[in-house]
């Protein structure tokens, strides 16, 4: 028997091949109907809209602005990422995911794809939010507020892959995934410091804030939307969206191979 | 192209042990069209996703393609295409879109991609609907944009799980169809698995009937009506003694399996054609000429009949199947 037929033009891909190929399937939806990526930000721009005007005005408006709108920013990326593995969810109950699987493409590109793709939504809902809070007084540095979406960008991945990781666990089970999702959104997002300042909180709540590794991201980002590339903050940030981003990908990784 | 060796898988859920697929052997060559024909649960689809590397066996050896499925998958799989039961295609995606991922899994050039999605696109009817998001297709369309994605790297070996399950009359000749230009055109080695017999009659040339997670048959379907259902002789008489004494000189016929119910008398007997005119003329001769006569072929469900004691029509939900396939032709008119 032979063992060599593959089509006319194809080349066995390498694993980058297989990447691009899931990145690009998991964009295109996206690209036809950029739309979308408003949807999901609902939320965040009703904090934006409703939640800002009641913080303490001491430091006057625009200070304010400059403290809450990168702990939105962030926000908007953890709705956006954490829900992401519903998609996948879905595709394992229709077949789509199926037939992905018996397809020679890699199990890592299948999550590393997909997870990659989240950097799309996350970037273009912070530039939107930027582009929205500018008119009402709030200022970015462009150097920081670039490295800040850099930043951001390896959260989404980390936050995305953990999603699909959970997706992955709930298979039939989709109360699973939406009670787990549920359950850890709120207090990661509160803990993180992103709506209201956690430093006057009890000892106990800094603590849990403390280990909390969206603190210190969106402690970076505001740093890094003010210009201040140099600080301790921009590294603990750097360095905790790197650890989400590397846990996630193994722990994503793994769950895709297991299936 | 198939070589499964002891292939058997064991399910375990809540403390239960439930053997999908009991120890299988099964050969099938280059070229072969086979179908899996069994009731829903048979273990037809526990065995194709053995075969397609998407679910460990539990014990033996398969080598499809050339390749072992448990320690070379991935070679497994760029030779094979799978349409699997559900839907292949993203709803949320354009059919041409998923169609050229495809093609890039399988290390097509995007230009290579693209042109054998169009070609796909035209050979499988699909023209105006490809460029629409999937969820917005019929089950007949989506089921042919299921069958185009399996196709995009022409394999040399295509598994088909329930292809036409759900699908209306018209849709399911459709897709029988393409199946057989698929294996005249390129020798496409198909297998596929059916519950509907008219489907793996007309279409197999091979059939393994599957039943409780075992290989019960596995044969042409000639040979395995042959073997396992005569033909039918239907008989129907002006009295009860006519019938009485038809019965007893059908009984005399070699092979013959009588029945009779009141004045009517059903003989199964291999070459039925043949020995009909005789038998009637011998009933005549003793003064029990018969009323009406009919003869028919055995189907496969008679073959399924005969070896289990049920009849495949009954357990496999047919009316379910048809009911679907009513709102499947609702949605294409309205398409």
């Amino acid at each position: 028997m032979t063992t060599t037929h593959t089509p006319a033009n194809a080349a066995v891909p390498n694993a980058l091949t297989d990447t691009v190929t899931v990145f690009v399937r998991e964009l295109r939806p996206v690209l036809r109907d950029p739309v979308s990526i408003v949807f999901s930000m609902v939320q965040p721009l009703f904090f934006l809209a409703l939640f800002a005007p009641l913080l303490p005005g001491t430091l006057g408006d625009a200070a304010a602005l400059q403290w809450f709108v990168p702990g939105v920013i962030v926000m908007s990326c953890l709705f956006a990422t954490g829900m992401t593995g519903s998609n996948l969810l879905f595709e394992m109950q229709t077949g789509a995911h199926e037939r992905l699987m018996v397809t020679p493409l890699r199990r890592s590109s299948l999550l590393a794809g997909r997870a990659l793709k989240e950097i799309v939504p996350a970037v273009a809902q912070a530039l939107i939010i930027t582009a929205a809070t500018i008119p009402f007084g709030f200022r970015a540095s462009v150097l920081g507020a670039t490295a800040g979406l850099l930043l951001l960008a390896v959260l989404a991945v980390g936050l995305g892959s953990l999603s699909y990781a959970l997706a992955l666990a709930s298979k039939d089970r989709d109360w699973l995934f939406w009670t787990v999702q549920q359950t850890l959104l709120f207090p990661l997002l509160l803990l993180g410091g992103a709506l209201l300042p956690v430093s006057e909180g009890p000892q106990w709540l800094r603590v849990l804030s403390q280990i909390n590794p969206l603190t210190h991201v969106v402690d970076a980002e505001r740093a890094l939307f003010a210009g201040d590339l140099a600080s301790g903050a921009a590294a603990r940030g750097a360095l905790a969206a790197v650890a989400v981003a590397a846990v996630g990908l193994y722990v994503g990784i793994r769950a895709m191979r297991k299936e | 192209m198939i070589e499964a060796r002891g292939l058997a898988k064991r399910f375990t859920a809540a403390k239960q042990t439930v053997e999908a697929v009991h120890p299988l052997n099964l050969d099938v060559a280059t070229g072969e069209l086979v179908a899996l024909l069994g009731p829903n649960g048979a273990g037809k689809s526990t065995t194709i996703r053995m075969l397609t590397t998407l679910l460990a066996p539990t014990s033996g050896t398969a080598y499809v393609a050339g390749h072992d499925v448990l320690r070379r998958p991935r070679d497994v799989r760029l030779r094979i295409g799978c349409v699997g039961q559900g839907n292949g295609a993203g709803l949320g995606h354009r059919g041409r879109d998923e169609l050229i991922s495809q093609g890039r899994a399988y290390g097509l050039t995007t230009a290579a991609a693209r042109a054998r999605a169009a070609e796909l696109i035209a050979s499988l009817e699909l023209q105006g609907v490809a460029d629409r998001v999937v969820s917005s297709l019929s089950g007949g369309q989506r089921r042919r944009l299921d069958v185009a994605l399996g196709l995009v790297h022409a394999p040399q070996l295509l598994f088909l799980d329930e292809p036409s399950t759900g699908l209306d009359p018209q849709n399911r000749a459709r897709l029988v169809e393409h199946v057989r230009r698929l294996r005249a055109d390129h020798g496409t080695t198909v297998v596929f698995t059916t519950h509907y017999l008219d489907e793996a009659d007309r279409l197999a040339e091979r059939v393994v009937i599957v039943d409780h997670g075992r290989v019960i048959a596995d044969d042409t379907p000639a040979r395995l009506k042959a073997a396992h259902a005569g033909d039918r002789i239907a008989l129907a008489f002006d009295d009860e003694r006519a019938a009485r004494t038809a019965a007893a000189r059908a009984g005399g016929v070699e092979g013959a399996a009588v029945e009779r119910s009141a004045n009517r008398v059903d003989v199964r007997v291999a070459g039925g054609a043949r020995i009909a005119p005789r038998l009637l003329g011998e009933f005549a001769a003793h003064g029990a000429a018969a009323a009406e006569v009919e003869v028919s072929r055995p189907t496969l469900d008679d073959v399924f009949l005969n070896l289990t004691g049920r009849s495949l029509r009954e357990e496999s939900g047919d009316r379910a199947a048809a009911d679907d396939g009513a709102e499947d032709e609702e949605k294409e008119s309205a398409a």
